[in-house]
């Protein structure tokens, strides 16, 4: 193993500090997905690279959270149109409109904070 | 192949300190107390025990803690912690290790004050760190998740969700042990506090103290002793996932390989099942273990467990002790859920006893949806 080469978490999060929300790519298999390894889950291949998704996807699955202190938000799972799937938030909308199929485009990436990571947020696809 | 059928039983069983734990007791203190009702009930002593296994959100060496607790110099120790199925994967743990004659008497020992303590789930588990920014409530939230996507692609409907615990709570009233006994309707389930869309607190286990104990040894040891035995008939380990976003088919769970292990093993399929006993974290764990054990087909577990179906009277006995949702829930639960499946298979369970009881099936459950665990039980007749 070089030297150089980089810790997965750490060029991903490089990755989302530049505005981009990063996948990893088999070389030998085609397996695209979340979250940064240094090996492919499907064939083991150490040829993994990574490759910026251009942020368009599907809700796969959805719930809203009720607190006591604080606003309901949701949490969504998202798939990605290149085959990866990541939890994140959908803004923008009402949370009755996050729906399973809403069709969503990245927003941005929050800030992480605290040791948490920096967050790839989303927007329904058709919002400006 | 070596088999399984025949060679190991269940010998003790026992809980401790079921709702509300005594004042001032340690989780230890009724682990330890189940241990030796368990010990008790069949017919052994702590001296007779070689082989220790436990796990803990507590105890990070919870097998050593609980045999220095008890005094026990154990030959073989296992603190296998994989969430809440792992009391029953202990118990696979156990076959393997009896039948390679490293031990002869396994306990295997759980026990919580967590309603004492917080009056939530204690835990030791930290956010998956690609999934902490958006803030789940763990583990409520990925289960709901799970229930959203099942009531989008089979059309399982709000109702379906609140008639699984409504008819736990059927079960619950036939059982005096059980911390929920009170009416409890489809409305009552649907209008209670929202935690995490679709599931409200009704659609989530009890949080309680309790602690259960398990007993295991070979067949020809179980001979002797004072419970007419409870034979492992088949077992079956599966995991596919630990975080939720990583779970390939949020509508089809590792309990379909585990199922099928533990039937091909025992050389039986769900139709010969008579009560079945699955861990129910909350009401979309009874739908969908339902449809990957078999029972019915992938996305028709809310019709068919729907108008009484697994309530008492119904076609098929489920968590016929009022399940994780109106019996006792103290963070990790799978040995409460063998517990059940050994008494029933016993023939013990007085007002909730189903009749001519041969064959149960237990599932465990652990983290979200992840670890996955199915025992096949038999009494004498089957082997
Ligand atoms: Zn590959």
């Amino acid at each position: 193993m070089s030297d150089e080469r980089k810790a997965p978490a750490a060029e991903y999060v490089r990755r989302l500090d530049a505005g981009h929300l990063a996948y990893q790519e088999c070389r030998d298999c085609g397996h695209r997905f979340h979250y940064p390894r240094i090996s492919c889950p499907s064939c083991s291949s150490r040829a993994v690279e990574f490759r910026d998704s251009r942020g368009l996807g599907t809700v796969y699955a959805r719930t809203v959270v009720h607190s006591r202190n604080e606003p309901p938000y949701n949490v969504v799972l998202v798939d990605l149109d290149e085959g990866f799937r990541i939890m994140s938030r959908v803004d923008g909308v009402a949370n009755d409109a996050v729906q399973i199929g809403l069709r969503v485009r990245l927003k941005g990436i929050e800030p992480g904070r605290d040791g948490v990571m920096p967050a790839p947020v989303f927007q329904p696809a058709e919002a400006r | 192949m070596w088999s399984l059928r025949g060679r190991m039983a269940i010998v003790g069983v026992a809980e401790a300190g079921l709702g509300v734990a005594p004042k001032g007791w340690t989780p230890m203190d009724v682990t330890a107390e189940a241990s030796l009702r368990a010990l008790a009930d069949a017919g052994l002593s702590v001296r007779d025990v070689d082989g220790v296994f436990s796990a803990s959100a507590y105890y990070q060496m919870a097998s050593v803690e609980l045999a220095e607790y008890l005094g026990i110099k154990p030959r073989y120790t296992d603190s296998t912690q994989i969430g809440g199925s792992s009391f029953m994967t202990h118990v696979e743990h156990a076959v393997g290790a009896i039948s390679a004659g490293l031990m002869d008497v396994a306990l295997i020992a759980y026990g919580s004050t967590q309603r004492t303590d917080s009056g939530r789930l204690v835990t030791q588990a930290k956010p998956f760190a690609y999934e902490e920014p958006f803030r789940p409530r763990h583990p409520v939230s990925m289960y709901s998740l799970v229930a959203s996507r099942h009531m989008h692609q089979y059309g399982t409907t709000r109702e379906q969700l609140a008639e699984v615990a409504v008819q736990a709570r059927a079960w619950a009233r036939l059982n005096a042990a059980a911390f929920e006994r009170g009416p409890l309707s489809i409305q009552d389930v649907i209008t209670s506090r929202m935690i995490s869309e679709p599931l409200t607190s009704r659609d989530c286990c009890l949080v309680t103290d309790g602690a259960g104990a398990v007993i295991i040894t070979s067949a020809e040891r179980a001979r002797d002793l004072k419970q007419p035995p409870v034979y492992l008939l088949g077992t079956g380990t599966a995991h596919w996932h630990r975080h939720i976003s990583q779970m390939p088919d949020l509508t089809v769970t590792a309990a379909v390989e585990s199922g099928q292990r533990a039937y091909a093993r025992a050389g039986l399929g769900p139709a010969d099942i008579d009560t079945v006993q699955l861990y129910d974290a909350f009401t979309i764990n009874t739908i969908v273990f339902l449809e990957d054990l078999g029972f019915c087909r992938k996305g028709e577990g809310g019709p068919f467990s729907a108008n009484g179906a697994i309530a008492p009277g119904g076609r098929l006995p489920v968590n016929t002790n009022g399940g994780g949702l109106s019996y006792c829930h103290p963070g990790m639960y799978s040995i409460f859920v063998l517990i059940e499946a050994v008494r029933q298979t016993r023939g013990e369970c007085g007002e909730r006893q189903i009749k001519d009881v041969e064959v149960s099936l237990a599932q465990g459950n652990g983290g979200v949806f992840s670890s996955q665990i199915t025992l096949i039980l038999g009494n004498g007749a089957t082997v």
